[in-house]
């Protein structure tokens, strides 16, 4: 049976996500993996995402630990020759990973992490850094982790850095939150 | 009449970074600089928050700038992670035409309207480029003299496209610190990543990235780093005894924040800079270098 080499329908499929659009033009240059400082640490680096995408690998692409080892920190981004919104296009990989259930146990904690913190916002309008530590090292899983971070945490609290409060809009702060999520609930959008 | 801006403090500026909100009202206040906080300001949703729900990131952004809209004022943060999503959603909101649509949808279930014509600043901006460093460096009463400080960046002051210096080799912090009679120290990592939140979800990674940050501004002669980023601030303080431990490192410096030595310098009230609320004490280090700080 005939198999097309390159996948056309994946790289559409990325080419019109938000931030997707250039990804085409990409000349293999290299110059997003030579600028990445975390490019050691990712299963593919930047540029062999971008030839995975070329070449339809979806399932290779979506259960990478890249776009979860990106710090975001947009050095890529700034370099790439043709212009290409890389940073943007590693969230976009990870939202697709996670609508998917492709990404790996080993993403997991930037996943929660993203979930309460979401989950935080939306319900206070803030974030408390306590609360999100609380809820993330609060997780059994966590537990080791929680350990060997305490140190940091009590030296923070006897500097008094780590008020308990959290922090809330006003009422009608929360309410317009609230409708402009909805809102964007309703447009199906991420 | 002095400069006025609406004030985005940000999440962290209220809990583990509060000293850098502190001083850098108390700065600010010394400079003549007004900086009205915006009212019901509502987190950015930071890096964690913009990458797995992106429209919804711009959305709520959108909801600040909305709100600062109306005042006809620059919105000026101290965050870098609150500077770039804020900037990063105006900055799309303007090029984008479909993302705009959406954004001014959600915002009108909510009973606002965006026009489109609010600044977004970091902190450092505004004194740099508008009050100026001359002018700062007539007010310094304190100068840092003989101090060799390690100007450190992080990665989102100066990307993506925010117009303020080298994406690579930012100089503005220097200069800063060089009005302040200071000596910033030629090091290559000031514009290099912490990891940033890599610390809670891959603790290996970004150990090793605020390692190589730390040794580097040690091996070019810094006695202290400053920083302009919460998150940056954090990684590196927090990480420093651990990675001794690790390494085999013997760093042993404080990481301020640029409002606390701008503070300094112009003769701020010490206990408006909480320069011992750092998790090493800064005021021996000054205290050294004769710049006043009580030990
Ligand atoms: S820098 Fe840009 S063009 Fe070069 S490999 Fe990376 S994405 Fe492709
Ligand atoms: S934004 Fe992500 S992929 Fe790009 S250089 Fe930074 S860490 Fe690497």
């Amino acid at each position: 049976m005939y198999a097309p080499a390159v996948n056309e329908a994946f790289l559409a499929e990325v080419s019109s996500l938000p931030g997707g659009e250039r990804i085409t033009q990409c000349i293999q240059c290299g110059s997003c993996s030579g600028s990445c400082p975390t490019a050691a640490w990712m299963d593919h680096s930047p540029r062999q995402i971008f030839a995975l995408i070329r070449c339809g690998m979806r399932d290779e692409v979506l259960s990478s630990n890249t776009p979860w080892t990106c710090a975001s920190c947009y050095t890529c981004y700034v370099r790439c020759p043709k212009e290409i919104k890389i940073t943007d296009i590693m969230y976009a990989l990870k939202r697709l990973s996670i609508r998917e259930h492709k990404a790996k146990p080993e993403t997991k904690p930037a996943r929660v992490m993203a979930e309460v913190f979401e989950g935080l916002v939306n319900k206070h309008g803030r974030n408390s850094e306590f609360h999100l530590m609380r809820r993330l090292y609060g997780r059994p899983s966590a537990i080791t982790k929680a350990l060997r971070n305490a140190p940091s945490g009590m030296k923070l609290k006897r500097l008094g850095r780590l008020p308990f409060r959290q922090e809330k809009l006003s009422a009608n702060g929360l309410m317009q939150m609230k409708q402009i999520t909805d809102a964007v609930e309703k447009m199906g959008g991420l | 009449m002095g400069l006025a801006y609406t004030y985005y403090p940000g999440c962290s500026v209220g809990a583990t970074s509060r000293w850098y909100d502190i001083s850098l009202r108390a700065v600010a206040k010394a400079l003549d600089v007004e900086l009205a906080e915006l009212e019901d300001w509502n987190c950015c949703g930071a890096t964690a928050y913009m990458s797995v729900r992106e429209l919804m990131s711009f959305c709520i952004s959108a909801r600040n700038l909305a709100l600062a809209e109306p005042l006809g004022r620059d919105i000026v943060t101290p965050c870098n992670a609150c500077f770039t999503v804020l900037h990063k959603t105006n900055r799309y909101w303007h090029e984008d035409e479909t993302l705009r649509g959406k954004v001014n949808e959600a915002l009108a279930a909510a009973g606002l309207h965006y026009k489109g014509t609010v600044k977004v600043r970091h902190a450092l901006d505004p004194f740099v480029n508008d009050v100026g460093l001359d002018a700062i460096s007539e007010k310094v009463t304190k100068p840092l003299a003989g101090l060799k400080v390690a100007a450190y960046y992080g990665c989102q002051l100066v990307r993506p496209e925010t117009g303020l210096d080298s994406p690579d080799y930012p100089v503005i912090l220097d200069q800063l610190l060089a009005s302040l009679g200071a000596e910033p120290v030629d090091w290559a990592m000031k514009a290099r990543c912490c990891g940033a939140s890599l610390i809670v979800s891959r603790e290996d990674v970004a150990r090793d990235l605020i390692a190589d940050i730390l040794k580097c501004a040690a091996d070019a002669g810094a006695e202290a780093i400053t920083t302009l980023c919460p998150m940056c601030h954090i990684n590196l303080e927090t990480q420093m005894a651990r990675i001794n431990k690790d390494y085999g490192f013997d760093l042993n410096f404080p990481v301020l924040f640029f409002t606390q030595l701008m503070g300094v310098a112009l003769g701020v009230d010490e206990t408006e800079l909480g320069l011992d609320k750092g998790f090493i004490d800064a005021r021996p280090l000054l205290t050294r270098h004769g710049i006043g700080a009580r030990a």
